[in-house]
């Protein structure tokens, strides 16, 4: 994958691009991305794949003048128009995928395809979300992998999680990137999404692992009800980072969608 | 020098197992703790306590604003100090304060401070937190990244509301009111002083510098630690050419036990500190700080967080520890008097905020120990910084002629002011 940057209204982008074929736009999730991602791998392999940092994600710097649903929305079609690209398959993860949701409702005519990964954006008062923002470092991985220490390796790059040197990149990492994500998803990740599903018309697919115990899947029955025809694809031995763990499945259900 | 008489008003009820069996005294303390026949009693006697310093001559007493907290039942500080505004004479009501960005709309804090002021004749001293992460995002769930932003116009519209004399349209990010105009306004002319509780934020020292605010640091952790972050403050006053370095720009709180001498301190008062510092401080850390509440400038200056215990935790600190460390400040009258000098005279602060109820002290401790502090600590500590005796910037100005509670005229038995019918004549 190439890092390069592109400029909006807002902020200068970095984002990474590689592979060829149909343009693809991945989000990511709170988590953030690293060009090691194995997903760009997989979907890089069939599309040509652009994944933009959000602001305060990576190298692009925060952006104080996007405060809402409607001003991330704005922003991921501000960027799509920047990168000159046309009907793209919008891919979401988590956070991004509560985005790329709401790009598809804003703009139904402009999506060619939609796959949301483990997806945030609806509420069941049966199935509450757990506070994600209020979790300690060593409390993420059981809740974000099916094989938690496997997880919690990936996380800190083989660093203890008690390490301070970990603990002092987490500690700025997480307030860029989760003061920027607690806009969409603090202290509820809930912003109306449910009101506006309706009006997205592209072929959608809904992916979760099985073992997600972040947003659990009972979510993705949810979805699928929500948008007409969606697809809902389960996926085995994978939690909330079924990117992560089960890559190549995910890649499956984005190809299976043309 | 400006004494002022605070009370957090911790729960006096946690039990003696609470570290082991509860993560966190904040945001998810468990109900059951909470006994609300028993609260009777714990309010009346807080509010009695804080009654009592003003006869002592505190120059204020003070309270504050917590939500879903152990060691602060006062979810609303307003509701205190308009009971403590009727049954206080000469004290300043100190509010420190009102979380502004939590109130919807913050006009709300406008008329209520002024109704504060005009009850107490004048006596408000004002304080606007921008309000701890457990409080302000945990508990009332404003949006960490967003929440200095609704501050900023919160503090934009008070001001406006007090000072303007003719109603305005307010077009916020946050706030849209056609029709601001508050009925009534403060006496203090044109506002009440300000107090600015902060914790260490570059952005804050501007607030007050900007403003003329006095910075308020309260911590826990005593004077020694509090060395650095003061210092800060005080070199952002001269980085930003204020007129003056005036002490009564910084105010700090200090736990304060005094007995007659320093043994019978530890006697006495031990096992209440021990109850504060190890069961009331025991807030988990995923509540400590949302990430985006600080801003990453801050997070980047290294300043800490405020509730983080000193490494190892506060349980391994003796009675010993804490009041050589500094965080109590404990003793004899004589003892007292040496540190709160090196305090006052360290961190260059001429507000002081006492926490001299501690934990679950009882009454009557707390009253021995304020007593003491009063006629035989306070009175030597006065004229700390005479070469700013007259800077009243900081401080509030009741009227001199101020209402008397409670002095209604004898209940009258015919009509007022109708002419007596059938006088008696006389004999």
């Amino acid at each position: 994958m190439q890092s390069k940057t592109v400029q909006t209204k807002h902020a200068a982008i970095r984002y990474l691009e590689g592979g060829e074929g149909e343009p693809l736009v991945f989000l990511h999730g709170a988590g953030g991305m690293t060009p090691d991602d194995p997903i760009l791998k997989e979907l890089s392999s069939r599309f040509h794949v652009y994944a933009p940092f959000l602001p305060g994600f990576g190298e692009t710097e925060e952006c104080e003048t996007l405060r809402d649903m409607l001003d991330f929305a704005l922003h991921g079609w501000d960027v799509v128009e920047a990168l000159g690209i046309k009907n793209p398959i919008l891919v979401g993860h988590s956070m991004g995928g509560m985005i790329a949701a709401e790009m598809a409702a804003l703009a139904p005519n402009d999506v060619s395809r939609l796959a949301l990964i483990c997806p945030a954006g609806l509420w069941l008062d049966d199935h509450p979300i757990v506070d994600m923002f209020s979790l300690l470092p060593f409390e993420m991985p059981k809740y974000l992998f099916h094989d938690a220490e496997a997880g919690a390796a990936m996380m800190t790059s083989g660093l203890k999680m008690d390490d301070p040197k970990f603990l002092q990149d987490y500690l700025i990492r997480n307030a860029r990137q989760m003061g920027m994500a607690g806009k969409l998803l603090f202290p509820i990740p809930e912003r109306g999404l449910a009101e506006r599903l309706y009006r997205v018309k592209a072929k959608t697919v809904v992916v979760w692992g099985e073992s997600d115990k972040l947003i659990p899947p009972v979510y993705g029955p949810a979805f699928q009800a929500a948008i007409a025809g969606a697809k809902l694809v389960k996926v085995p031995e994978a939690g909330h980072m079924v990117i992560l763990e089960k890559p190549s499945a995910v890649r499956e259900a984005v190809e299976a969608l043309a | 020098m400006k004494f002022t008489w605070f009370n957090l008003m911790p729960w006096p009820y946690l039990p003696d197992d609470f570290r082991e069996k509860h993560r966190s005294v904040w945001v998810d303390i468990d109900q059951r703790l909470f006994d609300p026949v028993k609260s009777n009693e714990v309010y009346n006697t807080y509010m009695d306590l804080l009654e009592y310093a003003d006869t002592l001559g505190f120059d204020g007493i003070g309270v504050n604003e917590h939500h879903q907290n152990g060691y602060g039942i006062m979810p609303s500080p307003n509701i205190i100090a308009a009971g403590l505004a009727r049954r206080t004479k000469d004290a300043a009501i100190v509010v420190l304060g009102n979380s502004i960005a939590l109130y919807n709309p913050p006009v709300r804090v406008a008329e209520e401070f002024a109704m504060l002021d005009c009850i107490s004749g004048g006596r408000l001293v004002a304080g606007f937190p921008v309000g701890t992460s457990m409080d302000t995002n945990y508990c009332y769930g404003q949006i960490p990244a967003l929440t200095r932003e609704k501050y900023a116009e919160a503090h934009e519209l008070i001001k406006r509301a007090w000072t303007e004399r003719d109603p305005f349209a307010f077009n916020g990010r946050y706030n849209k009111l056609r029709h601001v105009n508050i009925w009534p306004r403060p006496i203090q002319q044109p506002m009440p002083p300000v107090h600015i509780p902060g914790g260490g934020s570059v952005e804050t020292y501007d607030f007050c510098i900007d403003n003329t605010y006095s910075y308020s640091y309260l911590s826990f952790s005593g004077y020694l630690r509090a060395k650095a972050l003061m210092q800060g403050y005080w070199n952002r006053v001269e980085e930003r050419g204020a007129p003056d370095k005036s002490p009564y720009r910084a105010g700090f709180a200090q736990t304060i036990c005094v007995a007659e001498t320093d043994e019978e301190a530890e006697r006495l008062y031990s096992e209440h500190v021990s109850y504060f510092y190890n069961r009331c401080l025991h807030v988990y850390p995923g509540f400590a700080d949302a990430p985006g509440y600080r801003t990453i400038k801050t997070i980047q200056t290294g300043a800490l967080s405020q509730y983080a215990p000193p490494r190892g935790g506060y349980t391994q600190l003796t009675w010993k520890d804490l009041t050589e460390q500094g965080h109590v400040i404990a003793g004899s009258p004589e003892t007292v008097r040496q540190r709160m000098e090196e305090l006052i005279k360290g961190l260059h602060v001429g507000n002081i905020f006492c926490l001299m109820h501690v934990g679950d002290m009882p009454a009557d401790k707390c009253m021995y120990s304020t007593k003491l502090f009063a006629e035989k600590v306070m009175p030597h500590l006065r004229n700390m910084f005479p070469e700013y005796a007259d800077d009243d910037r900081f401080w509030c100005h009741p009227i001199a002629k101020r209402a008397v509670p409670g002095s209604l005229p004898a209940a009258p038995t015919t009509a007022p002011g109708a002419p007596v019918r059938n006088p008696v004549p006389a004999e």
